[in-house]
């Protein structure tokens, strides 16, 4: 973390944010109920503290080498780079990870948090599974209780992840309110830690929530692209000329782009998911078609009705079908910086077999929308062009909802 | 002077609790709201608490959100429940109604929109959950200038420091939840509500009133000992809900709760 803080003291840096109270901009902020304003302030009280820590990073660092397997590679697609006859394309192999996506990164770095501020008890939200496996995990390392809240819904979708949870030792609850996705469960794992503020530490996936998990999460997910960066520079001897990532909540996406904002020249992608398309509604993209509200915590894009009400979401990827996405997004859109564009399901479908058959790579359903916006713009780009596409978990947690798709029980 | 403040210095002459329902308005159907509110006050009820129905009502426990989607499959919208408080006015012109909800359809509609419509259709006091006094400044120019109370809440884990300046962005009176939890618990501990409320009271004269966790008239009576004002939520949600479908028994039932929350406040 050492090295971000440096970057971040330069003046007209677009790595100067959130100011103190947690805001990119107009977005961002803390939009709780009263109950935890304190515990939200315990929260940044220690993370200032250990962000600064020498034995904290230590103890983080060592835990992203041994436990999750870090540094992880940066891939050349040559196969997938040919076919398309464009840009050279590199994927950082989040995927290959400890848990197998990049949700682990910010795991390790907040349950390390939560063991110093005496907290005995972990819980999380969870969509696809992946941030709820990378909870469970870290929390039966360190022999925390872990509760996992998800929507009913995407248990039925889910099946292995939920089973891989219960192996690990955490509690699993059904979320049966609202849409029953991620939205609910959010909604519930924030009801969860309002009545037990006082054991127990809230691990949020993703960089939306109020301050200063935007800030916290983005600070532990930005060990990926600082990674790529070096290693894009030891393999192409120079400056990617693209980098592109999925955005639900939008934490793989900021870990890439955030040590890429101050280079000027690198063009950056955001893609969310387009669902059925969209000019149907059915679709999971509030920062190319919703427009700002308040929800979970922070003021930002949101998909919702003329009366304030959140609309339910869809997508392929349970990872995408979110609402809402992290505050530094919507700034990141608003200032121009980074281009959001959409995907849809049949797309991104495409894009799972494609890398599958071509790389012999299987992405998740979420990282396959970064994968086939990659396809459409690599043959506009020359050869001697550089992308970055961040593959950020594998698809074996997908194939059931692959092969259902395609007529086939598993 | 304010309806809510000039109704708490009649009660405080009177030596008399404030008894305050919650109702979700359009729960469970449109039609039962207006009607609801004045049997609430024939029945004992000073001031009207009435909930704007939200899709992701995240500070709310079960009973509670049960309400907001009932209402919602009406398609009840922030407008619609400032309507039903311009008809409740038409026969009721003294007893203060607070709206209580989330954010999210007051950004929409504009705070200044907002505050215009609501102030003007006779609506006294705003509560809104999710936007503690940091968040606030734009939000409570608007209510200002239309006159409209900004009520609130001070939780069991609130600092001295936060409590006081709680108190100075508030008007009408400030709101004590009684414990760390979501709305409808069932933990309430009347000797820690004390302990907090007389803390409270160091940093205002603010009429205080306590909720979340009240559910019956022996409970009602225990807190209204050291509160100004009830508030009463889950529990008459909770009877709603029993007689969804039958408007008069909702009316009946409700009734029936109040009268025994006051009759146990005034003993």
């Amino acid at each position: 973390m050492s090295k971000m803080n440096e970057q971040s003291m330069q003046a007209g840096s677009l790595t100067n944010m959130p100011d103190a109270g947690g805001h990119f901009g107009v977005y961002g902020g803390m939009f709780v109920a009263e109950t935890l304003m304190s515990p939200l302030a315990e929260l940044r009280e220690a993370y200032e503290r250990y962000r600064h820590d020498p034995e904290f990073i230590a103890e983080l660092d060592y835990d992203l080498k041994h436990f999750v397997g870090r540094p992880s590679p940066l891939y050349f697609a040559r196969q997938w780079s040919e076919k398309l006859a464009g840009a050279k394309i590199y994927l950082k192999r989040e995927d290959l990870n400890h848990t197998g996506a990049h949700k682990i990164n910010n795991t390790v770095g907040q349950a390390l948090l939560a063991k110093r501020m005496g907290k005995k008890r972990v819980i999380a939200e969870t969509g696809a599974g992946q941030h709820g496996v990378a909870t469970a995990t870290v929390a039966a390392r360190l022999n925390m209780e872990c509760v996992v809240y998800m929507g009913s819904e995407d248990i039925k979708r889910q099946a292995i992840n939920v089973y891989r949870m219960r192996l690990l030792g955490a509690e699993v609850i059904p979320v049966e309110s609202g849409s029953r996705t991620l939205k609910d469960a959010l909604n519930e794992a924030m009801r969860d830690w309002v009545t037990n503020v006082d054991d127990t530490f809230y691990i949020i996936g993703t960089v939306a929530g109020p301050h200063p998990y935007p800030q916290m999460v983005r600070d532990f997910q930005t060990i990926l692209g600082r990674e790529a960066r070096e290693q894009i520079q030891e393999m192409e001897g120079s400056m990617p000329d693209t980098i592109i990532a999925c955005v639900g909540g939008g934490s793989n996406a900021i870990g890439l782009f955030y040590p890429f904002l101050d280079d000027k020249d690198v063009t950056i992608y955001g893609v969310e998911a387009a669902g059925n398309g969209l000019d149907t509604g059915h679709h999971a993209a509030p920062l190319c078609a919703g427009r700002p509200g308040v929800l979970h915590g922070n003021r930002t894009y949101l998909m919702e009705d003329n009366d304030g009400q959140i609309i339910e979401t869809h997508s392929i990827s349970a990872g995408l079908d979110y609402p809402g996405v992290g505050p530094e997004h919507s700034w990141l859109k608003d200032i121009g910086r980074v281009q959001y564009v959409a995907i849809n399901d049949d797309e991104a479908l495409q894009a799972f077999h494609q890398l599958t058959r071509i790389e012999g790579i299987m992405p998740a359903l979420e990282s396959s929308h970064a994968l086939a916006y990659a396809a459409k713009l690599a043959p506009t780009m020359g050869r001697d062009q550089v992308m970055i596409v961040n593959l950020s978990g594998r698809g074996d947690k997908d194939i059931h909802t692959v092969a259902t798709l395609e007529g086939m029980t598993v | 002077m304010s309806r809510i403040k000039s109704r708490f210095a009649d009660l405080e002459k009177r030596h008399r609790t404030a008894l305050i329902p919650y109702v979700t308005a359009g729960d469970p159907e449109p039609s039962v709201t207006v009607p609801l509110m004045h049997a609430m006050v024939e029945a004992g009820a000073d001031l009207l608490e009435l909930g704007v129905p939200f899709s992701d009502p995240m500070a709310d426990g079960p009973v509670i959100q049960a309400a907001s989607e009932r209402a919602l499959v009406h398609h009840i919208s922030l407008k619609n429940v400032i309507e039903m408080v311009k008809e409740f006015r038409q026969r009721d012109n003294d007893t203060p109604v607070i709206l209580m909800g989330y954010l999210n359809p007051v950004e929409v509609m504009g705070y200044e929109h907002f505050a215009h419509t609501a102030a003007r259709a006779g609506v006294d006091g705003v509560l809104t959950v999710d936007i503690p006094p940091e968040e606030s400044r734009d939000f409570l120019v608007a209510l200002k200038n239309h006159k409209l109370d900004p009520i609130y809440l001070i939780a069991p884990t609130s600092s001295g420091e936060r409590i006081r300046s709680i108190c100075t962005s508030a008007s009408g009176f400030v709101y004590y939840v009684s414990v760390k939890g979501v709305t409808g618990a069932a933990n309430l501990e009347v000797a820690s509500v004390a302990d907090k409320v007389a803390e409270i009271r160091q940093s205002t004269n603010l009429p205080i009133g306590v909720g979340f966790g009240i559910n019956d008239a022996n409970s009602a009576a225990e807190v209204g000992k050291v509160a100004d004002a009830v508030v009463v939520g889950s529990a008459i949600i909770r009877r709603v809900a029993d007689n969804a479908g039958d408007k008069d028994a909702i009316v009946s039932e409700v009734s029936a709760l109040l009268q025994s929350m006051r009759m146990a406040l005034d003993k």
